[in-house]
């Protein structure tokens, strides 16, 4: 890994505070995604469970944050907000300079479509269509030309190496390569965050290795990437890792004052 | 989502499931088959009515004077008495209308009855039709020969017994013989075959092949007591313009000799091939309804069908609507995907229809005497219903996909 990139423009500790608590108004163009006392509650059979209890993250362009937590801790919740698959139940979501948290269903699918580019652990790739089709999907909903989303797919799959795979279905492809079309489709529209969801869960660890190598190489060319993991060890590949406990933010450090702290 | 791209991934499936898609469009297909071919059908039949039953049956431009109309249509006793009180037509009568007629004008009359026929080669056998005529009345009926000549004028004055008789009559009562010069004895007065009718089939169970034409002053109008009462006076107008015209001569003319008061209704019928169409007019409408009522019903089931296949549809493709619409699909892609979805398969089940309903209305022609005709409105309508049936019924099964929550339906299996 390469350790001589430049710190990403996260900002301190304090610059970060003060963005999350100016209530109301658009943060800095720098911030990609600011969440301000984000809460998320869930009615089950008339039992309020609290899955985010006021939740403030501010994160920069270009940054490389991991999100993570037990299974409980609210991260998938998190990370389907984040995603604009979900709204919140209180506070406010900022992704791009736009207020996201109180956009309508349709509204929210072309955030999706536009800003976020999603990478899941279970890959989430169309069974009957071919690698180039599932990576055409998100431009057909952008209303792509069918030549310009031919294109734009072909040089989207060269990205992760597998021109070569254009024609197969996912049956026909590795676990890794399965997941690096999902990257590849996750990509294909410059989304502004790359969000992804336990990326290697269904990955044995040399392929995990692979794909945290994609993604460094992604983060190192400027893209922000933002992941969602309860392992240690794939946590530590990213810049920044913000750990969540019980609904709230618990830790926000860099990657090597969390690696100290886990004894990575 | 592009219309085209939609259609791609609706035929793409139905190629994947095909027998799952056979069952599903089983119900339009059948629907469609059955409307194209009773439209078909009964295209075909109007066609043979007005052509050949109307040209055939009451003749071209013609109309006939009778007391009472030959072909009825829902009569009440009290109307039917009403007809038999009243006066009937008469020699004077028919000669009265020739005098009125304008040059050019065609007329005869006639008058039938059923009777029994026989020959020195056979006896016995169904009853003729036999008619008296004058001269005429085989040019205004379109009535060829296949064999020999009509009676003249000159023949029918005198009363000479000739007699032109029908392809059936020919074969019965002179098996393997050319009865032309033979004699046939109708209600046992002798006669000389001059002729014989062509071929001329069954019109509504009347057989025209077995009618016998002698002159109108031979004996046959003995046998058909048309001596002073007539079946009916047959008047053919040179141009379909002038038809009314020549109606309205006649029936000036009638209501003058039967002294009507201008208050009074006719007591005589003017037939004519209009007035019978009246009639397969009425028929066709029902046929028209009971061929597409019938088929409607077959469509809602269809349309069920196709509703619930859908739902299906939607249940087992949850995961991929929940990756579609985390990939940016709006609600309206959805819909759209799953409505263009139902429609193409139903639109392929209305034209495999449309291809069956030709098929099976050219067996019908093939091996029944109705005729067929297809009719390209009817091909236009079965398409159009089925795009119709399949947006209806795949609105409910869309609707939810389009609902559904993206996070939910990616988790489902």
């Amino acid at each position: 890994m390469n350790r001589e990139i430049v710190e990403a423009p996260m900002g301190t500790t304090a610059e970060r505070r003060v963005v999350v608590e100016a209530s109301g108004e658009a943060p800095d163009k720098r911030w990609v995604i600011v969440t301000r006392g984000i809460r998320r509650d869930y009615d089950m059979g008339g039992e309020i469970v609290r899955a985010l209890r006021g939740v403030d993250v501010a994160i920069g362009r270009n940054e490389y944050v991991a999100i993570m937590g037990p299974s409980g801790s609210g991260k998938s919740t998190l990370m389907n907000l984040i995603g604009c698959l979900d709204t919140p139940t209180a506070g406010e979501y900022w992704l791009n300079g736009t207020l996201v948290s109180r956009m309508t269903d349709d509204e929210l699918a072309r955030v999706r479509n536009k800003e976020i580019g999603f990478v899941f652990q279970t890959f989430n790739l169309l069974p009957r269509a071919t690698a180039l089709h599932n990576v055409e999907l998100p431009l057909v909903y952008a209303g792509i030309a069918a030549d310009e989303r031919k294109r734009r797919a072909k040089h989207a799959l060269e990205q992760v190496q597998l021109e070569n795979r254009m024609d197969h279905k996912p049956n026909e492809l590795s676990g890794g390569q399965r997941q690096r079309v999902a990257i590849a489709r996750a990509l294909v529209n410059n989304p502004s965050i790359l969000l992804a969801d336990e990326p290697t869960g269904n990955l044995d660890s040399q392929t995990s290795e692979e794909i945290m190598k994609v993604f460094e190489e992604l983060a190192s060319r400027g893209q922000t990437v933002i992941m969602v993991t309860h392992e240690p060890d794939i946590a530590a590949h990213a810049r920044r890792v913000v750990v969540l406990r019980d609904g709230l933010v618990s830790s926000d450090d860099r990657r090597e004052a969390f690696a100290a702290r886990v004894g990575l | 989502m592009p219309l085209f791209e939609a259609v791609r991934l609706a035929l793409g499936t139905l190629r994947v499931q095909k027998l799952k898609s056979f069952f599903t469009l089983i119900g339009v297909t059948i629907s469609v088959m059955f409307l194209i071919a009773v439209v078909s059908i009964v295209q075909g039949m109007n066609r043979y009515v007005e052509e050949d039953f109307a040209g055939k049956f009451l003749g071209v431009n013609t109309f006939n004077l009778r007391s009472f109309p030959d072909i009825q249509n829902d009569v009440t006793e009290a109307e039917w008495k009403a007809w038999q009180r009243r006066p009937k037509i008469q020699v004077e009568d028919a000669l009265a209308v020739r005098e009125a007629l304008p040059p050019g004008t065609r007329w005869a009359m006639h008058d039938v009855t059923r009777t029994d026929a026989s020959s020195q080669f056979a006896q016995g056998g169904p009853k003729v039709l036999a008619e008296a005529a004058t001269p005429d009345y085989f040019l205004i009926k379109d009535l060829a020969l296949s064999r020999g000549r009509v009676f003249n004028e000159q023949e029918d004055a005198l009363g000479a017994p000739v007699i032109v008789i029908g392809q059936e009559i020919a074969e019965r009562y002179f098996p393997n013989l050319d009865p032309i010069g033979r004699e046939i004895r109708i209600h046992r007065f002798p006669f000389t075959v001059v002729g014989v009718l062509e071929k001329q089939g069954t019109v509504f169970g009347l057989a025209l092949d077995r009618q016998v034409i002698a002159p109108f002053h031979s004996e046959m109008s003995r046998i058909t007591h048309g001596r002073n009462n007539l079946y009916g006076v047959v008047v053919q107008a040179p141009t379909p313009a002038a038809f009314s015209g020549l109606e309205e001569i006649v029936r000036e003319l009638m209501r003058r000799r039967h002294r009507l008061a201008p208050a009074d209704s006719d007591d005589f019928t003017l037939e004519s091939s209009e007035s019978a169409l009246g009639q397969w007019r009425t028929i066709r409408k029902y046929m028209v309804l009971a061929g597409t009522v019938l088929p409607a019903i077959g469509l809602v089931v269809g349309a069920i069908v196709i509703m619930n296949i859908m739902l299906v549809a939607v249940a087992e493709r949850t995961r991929e609507i929940g990756i579609r619409k985390s990939l940016g699909a709006r609600r309206r892609d959805i819909l759209a995907q799953f409505l263009v979805e139902s429609a193409t398969l139903s639109s392929v089940g209305a034209l495999i229809g449309v291809g069956l309903g030709i098929a099976l209305a050219a067996i019908v022609a093939k091996v029944s005497p109705l005729p067929a005709a297809v009719a390209p409105w009817s091909i236009a309508l079965a398409v159009g219903i089925g795009g119709g049936v399949g947006i209806i019924a795949g609105a409910y099964p869309a609707s939810r996909a389009s609902r559904l929550d993206p996070i939910l339906a990616m988790r489902s299996e």
